[in-house]
């Protein structure tokens, strides 16, 4: 096997991660000359950060497994994960961004005006992080298993590792520069095998793959009771709606000077993203060809960093597998450092800095508690990672989105757009989605995957979670008008007014 | 698929878990209640309810505070209904019989003139509802700043000495309530007024110095001067403006830019300026005019005193949920103690806004804000504070 090459390749990833982790600011360039406004983040660089962050294992392994493994339909999966920016910059971008909220929960108050919505929000945050942290582990156990033989738990616990490294020395806080670089970075380690074994492919004159109805018809049933078409309805709306509530992508809109920025900034991720998504079909495909059927045991998740050294004998599949294999990483890290970097700054400011700071008298400031914290963030996520090994990585992301959506798309989109939302319908309107989403989630992983409806309706809860949890924000605020926040008005008027037209009460007239 | 997932471990961790939380819940209830006499208890609630409404109280005697606060002194007094006027009419009638609402301002008349405490019999109200609790008065009169600002009326069925007592007490008590609340709000006034007074103060020997240098190259190089001059309309405009009390680190900055630009037409190349920012903090919002003064203060105590060349580093960091600013410069430095005196607002001698800048930080962010200083004498200085990206009611403009 292609061992050696590989772990090199995950060793310089994760020594580069820590250590670019550990320098953190000593990046940013030294400079004589001011032109301050010239260098504010620039919508393309901070688009090639948020997709560098966004890109997952289960981008860059799921969505080819999937597609292997079950054909035609899961083309809606990429689909979906680009359309999510579509919704977020029709309806939240911008006036997210005016809002002046860095996280979440500060929207949440912001917004409400409410503490207690906040901690809910906050609480939330943590949930969500988590469950799509668990499919990083999962991934990274996946690929390091593959590539050297070694045992699931090890690749998990690398990243682990190296991720509650890097963010307890403070370092991968918002390095713009780094996480679009990463973005390069996965687009190379993806589409250069891809175009090797496509000219290959085409060379070796093997033809198109021989497949069945069910793989190549779109929503054929795979089993005699699926349900094909809510499957694939609920996915997406997962997807769409999921993606605004993921705690680490928004935190990247605070860059943006303003919203006309972060509005250019989602268009030019949608073009990123659309870009990267069309590599895992691909993949799908020459799996396919190649592999037509995969060994017991073998997950189609692996079929990506299988495919190389099935095609290209030598030393040429070994450089191929150990890019893919550094590429997976990559995607793993940069996740999943972002996401445990936003819960992190969650327990810390929420749970921990109040805690310690009246357990000490007000002394305890500095990074204890932050590291804390960061071990908190990932030691949850890893130990559940090891109890659902059995669920496929894009489920598990799944279930993360069907959260999101069923939690923070109802507070966002009525927030942004409906003036009567009251805090007590916010608070209704996460409770119920929160339970919703999170009791199908925990019934699927403890008990499996089931049949027919129940199946179904469990294992993609978003199509009846989210409209649930709308009704019930606004049936709740329509029944509570007393505890609509008084300074609404003024908030919509911040929220949806364009910069260029200026609020100021006075000025010093031009 | 349960292969891998071991049930019997989940329940007993789950088991564990629960009973922790529920273990930490009664040990905080068994806290709390402890073991009381009647009367304890009874001068505990009294206490609590009067800490309620004294919170309601802090905005001084408004309609709105006048009904939250209502509720709980009605709940002190022990009468069936409370009236909380002011000078000129209602502002809030709690309790039963508020068909009674619209004389309530004319039961509190005689109190209102005489500043004593008055009370009405069955003979001046008079209710045609026999069930209405309505039936006597005892008004007492709000006193703040040695003025009647208002009134609270107890009514009851009957006026009893204990009721007069109690309204004449809690009347007193509220008095006392509104002169803290009139404190607090001279304090904001003050802080405001001190805000107002950082804004006009760009310090005069900049603005001599900067006009000295500009008229230095009116001959030798008039393109400089007049961009020079450019520089110093756009640095007063910025200064002196009238908007709102944030900015963001970006527009900040950029003021700090020209306010170098002018010092460097003085000291030349003297005068080294280098900058590290991060370009992920530049929209953070910051409190107007928090950064100029601390370069000012950098380069006339840190530079001017000192021969050679002097270097002042500008920088702006990212960490998270806040973001860094410090200035440093390696000039002549100051003992720590006088620092002290500075942000302690003791001595104000040649302290450009440092004691200003941290009180306002303060006053916005809490005391967990205020502004670092680092120094020794002859090792240079270093001022930093920490802002957080987003705080409850900070708005650019």
């Amino acid at each position: 096997m292609s061992d050696t090459l590989s772990v090199v390749a995950v060793a310089i990833v994760c020594v580069t991660t820590v250590v670019v982790g550990g320098l953190g600011l000593r990046l940013s360039r030294r400079t004589s000359d001011f032109y301050v406004a010239g260098r504010t983040v620039s919508p393309r660089l901070n688009a090639s950060a948020i997709s560098g962050e966004y890109l997952s294992a289960a981008s860059f392994l799921g969505v080819a497994g999937l597609i292997y493994d079950q054909g035609v339909d899961l083309l809606w999966l990429p689909v979906g994960y680009t359309l999510g920016y579509l919704v977020l910059l029709v309806m939240v971008a911008a006036p997210m961004r005016r809002s002046g909220a860095y996280t979440l929960p500060d929207f949440a108050e912001a917004r409400l005006g409410s503490v207690f919505v906040r901690r809910l929000a906050a609480l939330l945050v943590v949930a969500i992080g988590w469950m799509y942290l668990v499919p990083q582990f999962q991934g990274a156990g996946l690929a390091l298993a593959l590539v050297t033989g070694a045992p699931q738990w090890v690749g998990a616990l690398l990243v682990a590792v190296v991720v509650a490294a890097a963010v307890g020395a403070g370092g991968m806080r918002s390095i713009t520069f780094v996480q679009a670089m990463q973005y390069w970075i996965k687009l190379t380690c993806l589409a250069v095998p891809a175009f090797v074994l496509l000219a290959l492919w085409l060379r070796s004159g093997a033809g198109l793959p021989s497949v069945s109805d069910a793989w190549s018809l779109p929503f054929s049933p795979k089993s005699p009771d699926d349900h094909p078409h809510y499957r694939t309805a609920s996915m997406m709306l997962a997807l769409c709606l999921g993606t605004m509530g993921l705690p680490h992508v928004l935190v990247r809109y605070y860059t943006n000077p303003d919203g006309v920025a972060a509005r250019r900034t989602t268009v030019s991720v949608v073009a990123l993203l659309g870009v990267f998504y069309l590599l895992p079909p691909v993949y799908a495909v020459l799996g396919r060809v190649h592999l037509p059927s995969l060994p017991a045991g073998v997950r189609s998740d692996t079929i990506v960093l299988q495919l190389p050294e099935r095609v290209v004998s030598g030393l040429g599949g070994d450089v191929l597998t150990a890019m893919l294999a550094g590429g997976a990483f990559a995607a793993l890290l940069s996740t999943a450092s972002g996401l445990a970097m936003s819960v992190t700054g969650v327990l810390h400011q929420e749970l921990l800095r109040p805690q310690l700071s009246r357990l000490t008298g007000g002394d305890a400031f500095g990074f204890g508690g932050f590291r804390l914290a960061a071990v908190g963030a990932v030691v949850v996520p890893f130990v559940v990672a090891r109890y659902v090994e059995q669920i496929g990585i894009a489920t598990t992301v799944g279930f993360a989105f069907s959260l999101a959506a069923a939690t923070f798309a109802p507070l966002l989109m009525l927030g942004v757009w409906w003036r009567r939302l009251s805090r007590v319908g916010a608070v209704a309107g996460l409770v119920v989605g929160a339970v919703a989403a999170t009791s199908a989630a925990l019934t699927t992983f403890v008990a499996g995957p089931l049949d027919g409806w129940p199946g179904a309706l469990l294992a993609n809860p978003a199509a009846w979670c989210t409209p649930l949890a709308f009704a019930t924000a606004v049936v709740v605020s329509l029944a509570t008008p007393a505890s609509v926040p008084r300074d609404t008005a003024r908030v919509m008027v911040r929220l949806h007014t364009p910069e260029q037209v200026h609020l100021a009460r006075s000025r010093v007239p031009d | 698929m349960t292969a891998s997932f071991h049930v019997p471990t989940a329940v007993v961790v789950a088991g564990a878990m629960l009973l922790l939380g529920l273990g930490v819940w009664a040990a905080g209830r068994g806290r709390r209640r402890g073991f009381l006499s009647t009367v304890d208890r009874v001068t505990y609630s009294t206490l609590h309810t009067a800490s309620l409404a004294s919170r309601h109280l802090a905005d001084g005697l408004t309609p709105e505070a006048a009904e939250r606060a209502g509720r709980h002194l009605l709940a002190i007094l022990g009468a069936s209904s409370v009236a909380i006027c002011d000078a000129s009419g209602l502002l809030s009638w709690t309790g039963p019989g508020d068909h009674h609402a619209p004389d309530a301002h004319g039961h509190a008349s005689e109190s209102r003139t005489s500043g004593a405490p008055s009370v009405l019999g069955s003979d001046a109200i008079t209710c045609s509802d026999p069930d209405c609790p309505v039936r006597a008065a005892v008004t007492a009169p709000l006193i703040a700043d040695e003025r009647v600002v208002g009134t609270l009326t107890a009514y009851a069925p009957a006026a009893s000495a204990g009721l007069a007592r109690a309204t004449g007490e809690l009347a007193r008590w509220v008095s006392a309530e509104l002169d803290v609340a009139e404190l607090g709000r001279a304090r904001t006034r003050a802080m405001e007024a001190e805000l107002r007074a950082l804004r006009a103060q760009i310090s005069p020997h900049f603005i001599y110095n900067s006009l000295g240098a500009i008229a230095s190259f009116v001959r030798t190089d008039p393109e400089r001067a007049r961009e020079l001059l450019l520089e110093f309309a756009d640095f007063t405009r910025y200064s002196l403006r009238q908007g709102g009390p944030f900015t963001t680190l970006a527009e900040e900055l950029r003021n700090v830019e020209r306010y170098l630009v002018l010092e460097q037409a003085r000291f030349g190349e003297r005068l080294q300026v280098s900058l590290l920012i991060a370009p992920e903090v530049l929209p953070v919002r910051i409190p107007y005019l928090a950064v100029q003064p601390l370069v000012e203060n950098a380069v006339r105590h840190g530079l001017a005193s000192k021969e050679g060349v002097g270097h002042v580093t500008i920088s702006a960091s990212d960490q998270g949920g806040e973001a860094e600013i410090s200035v440093d410069d390696d000039g002549v430095g100051t003992s720590p103690e006088s620092v002290q005196r500075i942000l302690d607002g003791v001595s104000r001698a040649d302290s450009i806004g440092l004691g200003n800048v941290d009180a306002r930080l303060r006053q916005i962010y809490g005391d967990d804000f205020g502004l670092v200083v680092e120094t020794a004498e002859g090792a240079g200085t270093r001022v930093s504070f920490r802002v957080p990206k987003y705080a409850p009611g900070v708005h650019a403009e």
